[in-house]
């Protein structure tokens, strides 16, 4: 194919071949905004994954002789009030705080409120006012609330549960492990995540339905689940991108609320809700900043890249609405 | 209009059903017995039996939840189990003025310093204004209360000494600048975006450009035309900001030391004291219910275009 002259003299290759979702991708990467928000989300969760490399101490290794030592080379951010390495216990609580958000996000607000909201919306009528009044109901109960109730009344059953799974099946260590924690948390913060997206899914799926592509994939003979998956979900996704990317850092704020109260993730497992928690006082802060600081600064930039990522992915694929 | 009101009255109730079903339901299979929480710890077992008993624990769950139904629909929602003697309302009402007043008060703040500075930002768009004040928004977005508590609490209160760290002295005393400075901050954020995204959609629309080209002072149509259209749709966006700044004064009580419904339910939580835990939720989801009414009604008020089935 022949280039312009302007495309040869500015050494760039004609924009042929090239998908909807490629130029959008281009675009979000031209933008400052986007490149910095995924730069820090890059390194804070790549610090998390490779914490165990990154680590100087075991995050939970107590030196009663090191007890609310300041900042030093031998601990970077200093160390808590028994002695444990805080820039450790940092980047473990980023391993915790990405795994828990990742599936949070990727189960409940998509898997559950894509379904849901594919549902209703193409099915309409009693599927509809089913999943509407369920969402309404969990959106009248004023979250912490829920979030509260629901973490700390089904703790022991799961660890039951659990226990009862470690006995019968010789599995051991998934308690130690904190699997409990996990689950409780990922209950309270996938039963009311998924409401925003059914919703939003719902509401794009009752206007696409009605689209003349998805007549003429109907007239043609396309199953039901064909013209979801191929035709409805596609034509769909650009505000979904864009509420997933917010939702990240809701829900990164939501479990860290969790334990920021103690009814989330349990210790000796290491979460920057509880670090910040333990810290939350005012001779800690009057003396001793550097204990509560970190996790603090840590958290705001995690909250702050999702949300500056889901500006620019919504400046890129809803140009509407900018 | 007045059948949209009385469909969404009448679906209250159900609502509140549903929403004592599942509280109730997690308090009865959660954690702790209620008559040991009354007992103590040393009681004998045939006086913990002698306590359920008594307290109608050892009646089958849904007889129990009837119970408790027929009991708050004759507006009695029980005795806490912590505090002997005392009713759940006894213990929930002078709460509830405190936190009332302090969700008032921030929800006040937020839209008096948000609006202004979201049609500020779209009068201003692609200046560094808009530019500020839009990455505030994106700052403050969904941020929870308490990573921003410590800074101004090391600012305010450990180095300037101007405020104290906590307590509750009532709407007109220093000590609530800082709480409510810490609660309204990401409220403003939320209106500034939403006042900049509708003021945006606004300037674009015909009328605007009728108005201008008929030669109306810039002033003038940026009060009388974009401003009114412009402001519609916050009061939905009000609504539903309630249930942020719930989650956001339930810390907000903590850190400061407030005594709020907030603080109530979170200690009701951690002694199982389920009574008190269903009525203050309740009382969240009839608040939030009833708020989001009003603000779909007052949307139809400020908007005739609107017409409710």
């Amino acid at each position: 194919m022949a280039t312009t002259p302007a495309e040869q003299s500015l050494g760039v290759k004609p924009a042929q071949n090239r998908g909807l979702w490629a130029i959008a991708a281009r675009r979000l990467l031209r933008r400052p905004k986007a490149v910095i928000a995924i730069a820090l989300l890059a390194i804070l969760y790549a610090s998390g994954i490779f914490a165990n490399v990154i680590a100087p101490y075991d995050y939970n290794h107590q030196d009663v002789t090191q007890v609310r030592q300041a900042p030093s080379t031998q601990h970077l951010l200093g160390t808590d009030y028994i002695g444990r390495d805080i820039f450790s216990r940092l980047v473990f609580s980023m391993r915790t705080s990405l795994i828990l958000t990742v599936v949070s996000v990727i189960t409940g607000t998509l898997l559950i409120g894509l379904i849901l909201g594919l549902l209703a919306g193409y099915y309409g009528r009693w599927v509809d006012t089913l999943i509407s009044r369920v969402g309404e109901v969990f959106m009248a109960f004023p979250h912490i609330f829920l979030m509260i109730i629901i973490a700390a009344t089904i703790r022991p059953r799961v660890l039951d549960m659990i226990r009862n799974f470690e006995d019968s099946t010789g599995i051991t260590g998934l308690v130690r492990w904190g699997i409990v924690d996990y689950l409780v948390v990922f209950g309270a913060l996938a039963a009311f995540s998924w409401v925003g997206m059914a919703r939003l899914v719902r509401g794009q799926i009752l206007y696409l339905k009605e689209t003349q592509f998805v007549d003429a994939a109907r007239a043609s003979g396309a199953s039901v689940w064909r013209i979801m998956v191929v035709h409805l979900l596609p034509n769909a996704l650009p505000p979904i991108i864009v509420a997933v990317s917010l939702g990240f850092g809701s829900v990164a704020a939501a479990e860290a609320t969790l334990s920021f109260l103690g009814i989330g993730i349990q210790p000796p497992i290491p979460s920057l809700g509880r670090m910040i928690g333990e810290g939350q006082n005012l001779t800690i802060l009057r003396n001793q900043p550097w204990i509560i600081l970190p996790p603090v600064i840590v958290l705001m930039v995690i909250i702050f890249a999702w949300n500056l990522l889901g500006d620019a992915l919504n400046d890129v694929l809803n140009p509407r609405t900018r | 209009m007045g059948v949209y009101i009385v469909r969404r009255l009448l679906w209250l109730p159900f609502l509140l059903l549903i929403v004592s079903f599942i509280t109730f339901t997690l308090g009865f299979y959660g954690p702790g017995d209620p008559a040991e929480v009354r007992l103590g710890t040393r009681a004998t077992p045939e006086a913990v039996a002698q306590q359920r008993k008594q307290m109608g624990l050892d009646r089958p769950f849904l007889v129990q939840y009837g119970d408790y139904v027929w009991r708050a629909l004759h507006s009695d929602l029980g005795e806490s189990y912590s505090f002997r003697g005392r009713t759940v309302w006894e213990l929930v009402e002078p709460k509830l003025i405190v936190s009332a007043q302090l969700m008032g008060a921030a929800l006040l703040i937020s839209l008096l310093i948000g609006i202004p500075l979201g049609l500020l930002a779209a009068i201003k768009q692609g200046t560094w204004i808009d530019t500020a004040l839009v990455s505030f928004a994106l700052f403050f977005n969904a941020l929870p209360v308490f990573l921003t508590a410590p800074f101004l609490v090391l600012v305010f209160v450990l180095r300037l000494h101007l405020f104290p760290a906590s307590g509750w002295y009532g709407l007109f005393h220093p000590a609530i600048v800082l709480p409510l400075l810490v609660l309204s901050l990401p409220e403003v954020a939320v209106y500034v975006r939403y006042t900049r995204a509708s003021a945006l959609e606004v300037v674009s629309q015909d009328y605007v450009r009728t108005a201008r080209s008929k030669g109306l002072p810039e002033f003038v149509v940026q009060t009388r035309h974009v401003l009114r259209n412009a402001l519609i749709p916050i009061i939905t966006t009000a609504g539903l900001s309630l249930a942020g700044l719930v989650s956001g004064a339930v810390i907000i009580e903590l850190l400061f030391g407030i005594p709020g419904v907030g603080n109530l339910a979170l200690t009701a939580v951690s002694q199982r004291d389920y009574p008190v835990v269903m009525g203050t939720t309740l009382m969240g989801a009839t608040a939030f219910v009833v708020a989001n009414l009003i603000a779909d009604i007052l949307y139809a008020v400020a908007d005739p275009r609107i017409r409710y089935r």
